[in-house]
């Protein structure tokens, strides 16, 4: 029998976690005003970005590409992800660290915009991502015709920022799409967790390649030696994940990683093996071909297809996530080939 | 009361590999069984894969880098990279 009479009061506990994780990455050090002033809110400042002196013209004329701007982006998505070792959860959706992001993004996106050709041709773009050019050269060209072993492991360090969330930034896109090419999504996003078992999930695979390299597998160990040009290709992932309006361009950022991933994660095993790499090393790579090899189908005809027959109207954002991710995968690999023509190891 | 029976899907892809719906165990034809727990194993069709009988996309038509730059004489002068 239902009682008449009005329940007690029950305290409601304050909203917000006050602490976030005991464990987790360190928090990088700051490397301009910009991700000086996001550092300075993760660790408790409580001012404001215009009242620590950053002005809306300083953000509007900060180097979109550059290493304060891309640390500073990084940080604010990390909160998304898994925080930073003592850094409050609430901070997540703190408003003013939600406003000096989209500001950020706001720059980043302007950018990438004007350098992009554009367009709305999806079919004309995943036509050249499917042409092997056998003489390029690129990280992975690079280093299956003469890459040394200290070029591997430094590639495979940066790297570790984003593959040990591997997958993660394409969750958020899940809720964002309906029926055929949500399952085709997450059909791929099971296979990169591991269909099932632990040992099998792609970002374990990296932890165990980079502990088989020396490497320390934690979780963002190397985010301080990471360049602009790595954290920029992670954060275009997260910015596109973490906004629905920008769902076309995470698929389209998505189709070149699974379309260009297979013949290049081929080269790395044939790397690693002319290096003397063991089968644990190799293994990460390994996986890659035959598992990317099956993503691309499914990014094709499970994912493309039947999204551009439901919103034909994200054709261009697919096409900018495509062209984005392209030239900054490319500015990525750009540096590196660059600094080990100078043979500095870093 | 008789039901529908459960059938596994199997696409064919008009250029790559067959698709098959799995856990999937594969006999070849020297009798070798291989296994994969995947929940869509991509199968070679075109023989040339290094990792038969799993497609590793080497069906992909190949190009110098003068050729994909324009040359269209050169069109026809597709590389191995295998070899």
């Amino acid at each position: 029998m239902l009682s008449t009479t009005a329940p007690p009061p029950v305290a409601v506990p304050d909203i917000g976690p006050d602490t976030g994780p005991v464990t987790g990455p360190a928090l990088p050090a700051p490397r301009g005003p910009l991700s000086l002033v996001v550092l300075d809110t993760l660790r408790g400042s409580t001012r404001t970005p215009s009242a620590a002196g950053l002005t809306s013209a300083a953000i509007e004329q900060a180097d979109p590409y550059g290493e304060d701007l891309q640390l500073a982006l990084y940080c604010c998505y990390e909160l998304h992800y898994r925080g930073f070792a003592g850094v409050s959860d609430g901070l997540e959706w703190d408003p003013g660290l939600l406003g000096l992001r989209r500001d950020l993004e706001q720059v980043f996106l302007a950018a990438l915009r004007a350098e992009v050709r554009g367009g709305t041709d999806v079919a004309t773009e995943i036509d050249t991502l499917l042409v092997e050019v056998v003489d390029a050269s690129g990280v992975s060209h690079h280093l299956r015709r003469t890459g040394q072993l200290w070029q591997l492991r430094e590639y495979i360090a940066y790297r570790s920022l984003y593959h040990l969330k591997e997958a993660d930034p394409h969750a958020w896109v899940i809720p964002r799409l309906t029926g055929p090419a949500k399952v085709a999504l997450v059909t791929i996003e099971y296979d990169e967790y591991g269909s099932g078992s632990v040992g099998r999930m792609h970002a374990q695979l990296f932890a165990d390649m980079m502990t088989e390299f020396g490497l320390c597998a934690e979780y963002g160990a190397y985010l301080d030696t990471a360049p602009a040009a790595l954290l920029a290709e992670i954060n275009f992932m997260s910015l596109c994940g973490l906004h629905r309006w920008l769902r076309g361009a995470l698929i389209g950022q998505l189709v070149v990683a699974e379309l260009t991933s297979s013949p290049s994660s081929d080269r790395l095993v044939q790397a690693m093996r002319r290096l003397g790499c063991g089968p644990a090393a190799i293994e990460f790579y390994a996986e890659h071909i035959e598992a990317d090899a099956v993503h691309e189908q499914l990014v094709r005809h499970g994912i493309i297809a039947p999204l551009l027959a439901a919103e034909p109207a994200l054709a261009g954002d697919v096409v900018f996530g495509i062209q984005a991710s392209t030239l900054l995968a490319d500015r990525f690999s750009d540096l590196l080939l660059r600094r080990w023509a100078e043979e500095q190891p870093t | 009361m008789p039901t529908e029976p459960v059938r596994r899907q199997v696409t064919v892809t008009d250029e790559g590999p067959v698709l098959v719906h799995g856990p999937i165990e594969i006999v070849l034809a020297d009798g070798r069984k291989v296994i994969s727990d995947r929940a869509v194993t991509a199968l070679c069709t075109c023989r040339r894969s290094r990792r038969y009988p799993f497609c590793d996309t080497s069906h992909r038509r190949r190009v110098r880098n003068s050729v994909a730059h324009g040359s269209a004489h050169d069109r026809d002068s597709e590389e191995c990279t295998r070899c």
